[in-house]
């Protein structure tokens, strides 16, 4: 599994495309959201929770179709699946990947969206922390399955937001809201449940993926 | 290579008697439960004191779902099931669960605008429970969607099928993510459909002939449905056979 992960860490680091366009698109989503609303207004500041997380979800969603087209490509996925492997642990590694690359993506997404909407860097970063962590495991648990699925339909991109962004509103309403009422001053305390509901997330698809990847993979 | 789907049990005479004998009775219970609940939505019950006459949709309403989640509860067995042992019958039961359940839920939730309006005021609110209801329609919108576009129908049933699967599973954590996602603000309309006109015992009289017809309905529709599905697979099979003889 390490092994696997390192192969697709090594391709990235080598080529960068996936997490400079991860990167360029949660700026973007960033600065058109920007524009959605009045700048000057208390809205924005009430909105900014849901703008950081619709730009690391998009970004995340075009990220993650990048990562298994990369296997399509020169039928790499034919390798794994010749390799001596379980298919979930492809799974898992596959996972693992999108997750450090969403996360690489959102050490500069992250304080670019603290300039943008003028908030305090330490405390923002250190409050968001365990909910950017938490939700973006999920976001990959999920979106690494049905990546591989919708590669493999006719409409491609459109179909992985289509199938993940549903099944993962448990995922966006708890980030929104721990997020929303961190960056407001409540306690970590007070948005456990929020986070036990991430938690409860990311286990229960890293083990629905884990299970099903086989299916979803294989000719 | 020959079709994943095969029928497995050929339409046999003695067998399509039975059936049609059930299928008939079926269409027949249905259309006169269905008749029995016009009578009673549109003559028998007594109408609301604090709704009026608008009231009355809610007993098709309330109707609409009674079938939605049975058939979305058969979509999720058929789906474990499918992947657990490959059979191609069970990925037909959960195709046409899904199809008729989404039927009956685009029904319920357009029932429940038509009445929102007049009651609360508005034709939508972000009620947890319409919340969910329109997460689920998503849910199996897309679990149609997915087989429509993949390129050959074992990928797809087999695609559906972890869709099926990640629904019901997900299905508690929406639950719980929409309930405290209104429950921190305060409720702006109390939830409480018809719920004051359901002791008297016309409405509740009423309400069950609607229950049972519209659940006889959805019954009949999935037999009709399985069979024509059954048909298109035997259809498949002569093609597959005609086209590629091997």
């Amino acid at each position: 599994m390490l092994a696997l992960l390192w192969k697709d860490l090594l391709i990235e680091f080598r080529t960068k495309e996936t997490l400079a366009s991860l990167l360029m698109l949660g700026l973007l989503i960033l600065l058109i959201m920007s524009f959605a609303f009045d700048p000057t207004s208390e809205l924005r500041r009430a909105a900014a929770p849901g703008v950081l997380w619709v730009a690391v979800i998009f970004a995340g969603v075009l990220g993650i179709n990048r990562s298994l087209l990369h296997e399509r490509e020169n039928d790499c996925m034919h390798g794994l699946l010749l390799a001596p492997l379980d298919r979930g642990t492809i799974y898992l590694a596959k996972t693992a990947a999108n997750f450090l690359f969403m996360l690489a993506a959102d050490v500069v997404v992250v304080p670019a969206f603290i300039f943008f909407f003028n908030l305090p860097l330490w405390i923002t970063v250190t409050r968001l922390l365990p909910v950017l962590l938490l939700g973006l495991l999920g976001f990959a648990a999920i979106g690494t399955l049905f990546a591989a699925i919708s590669l493999r339909t006719r409409a491609r991109e459109v179909m992985l937001p289509l199938l993940i962004l549903p099944l993962a509103s448990p995922l966006v309403i708890a980030s929104v809201q721990a997020s929303s009422a961190l960056l407001n001053g409540a306690s970590v305390r007070t948005v456990g449940h929020w986070l036990n509901l991430l938690v409860g997330f990311d286990a229960v698809f890293l083990v629905v993926g884990w299970l099903t990847f086989e299916y979803a993979i294989s000719e | 290579m020959s079709s994943h789907r095969t029928a497995n049990d050929p339409p046999s005479g003695e067998r399509g008697s039975a059936s049609g004998v059930i299928d008939i009775g079926l269409a027949a219970a249905s259309f006169l439960a269905i008749l029995g609940a016009i009578y009673c939505v549109f003559v028998y019950v007594p109408t609301d004191a604090l709704q009026g006459p608008v009231q009355r949709i809610f007993y098709v309403h309330m109707s609409m779902w009674l079938p939605t989640f049975t058939a979305f509860a058969i979509v999720a067995v058929a789906s474990v099931l499918y992947l657990w042992r490959g059979q191609p019958a069970w990925d037909r039961l959960g195709q046409c669960a899904a199809e008729i359940g989404l039927l009956f839920c685009t029904l319920g939730l357009i029932t429940g605008s038509v009445w929102a309006r007049p009651i609360w005021g508005t034709w939508w609110t972000w009620d947890p429970r319409l919340t969910l209801t329109l997460v689920l329609w998503m849910i199996y919108a897309t679990y149609l969607l997915l087989r429509t576009l993949s390129t050959d129908s074992h990928q797809g049933a087999t695609f559906a099928a972890i869709l099926g699967v990640s629904g019901i599973v997900d299905l508690y954590l929406i639950n719980r993510a929409v309930y405290w996602w209104r429950g921190i603000h305060p409720a702006v309309i109390v939830n409480q459909k018809g719920g004051s006109g359901l002791t008297d015992p016309q409405m509740q009289i009423t309400l069950v002939v609607c229950l049972l017809g519209f659940f006889l309905l959805f019954v009949w529709l999935l037999r009709l449905r399985m069979q024509a599905a059954r048909l298109q697979d035997i259809v498949e099979d002569v093609r597959e056979l005609l086209t590629h003889p091997s």
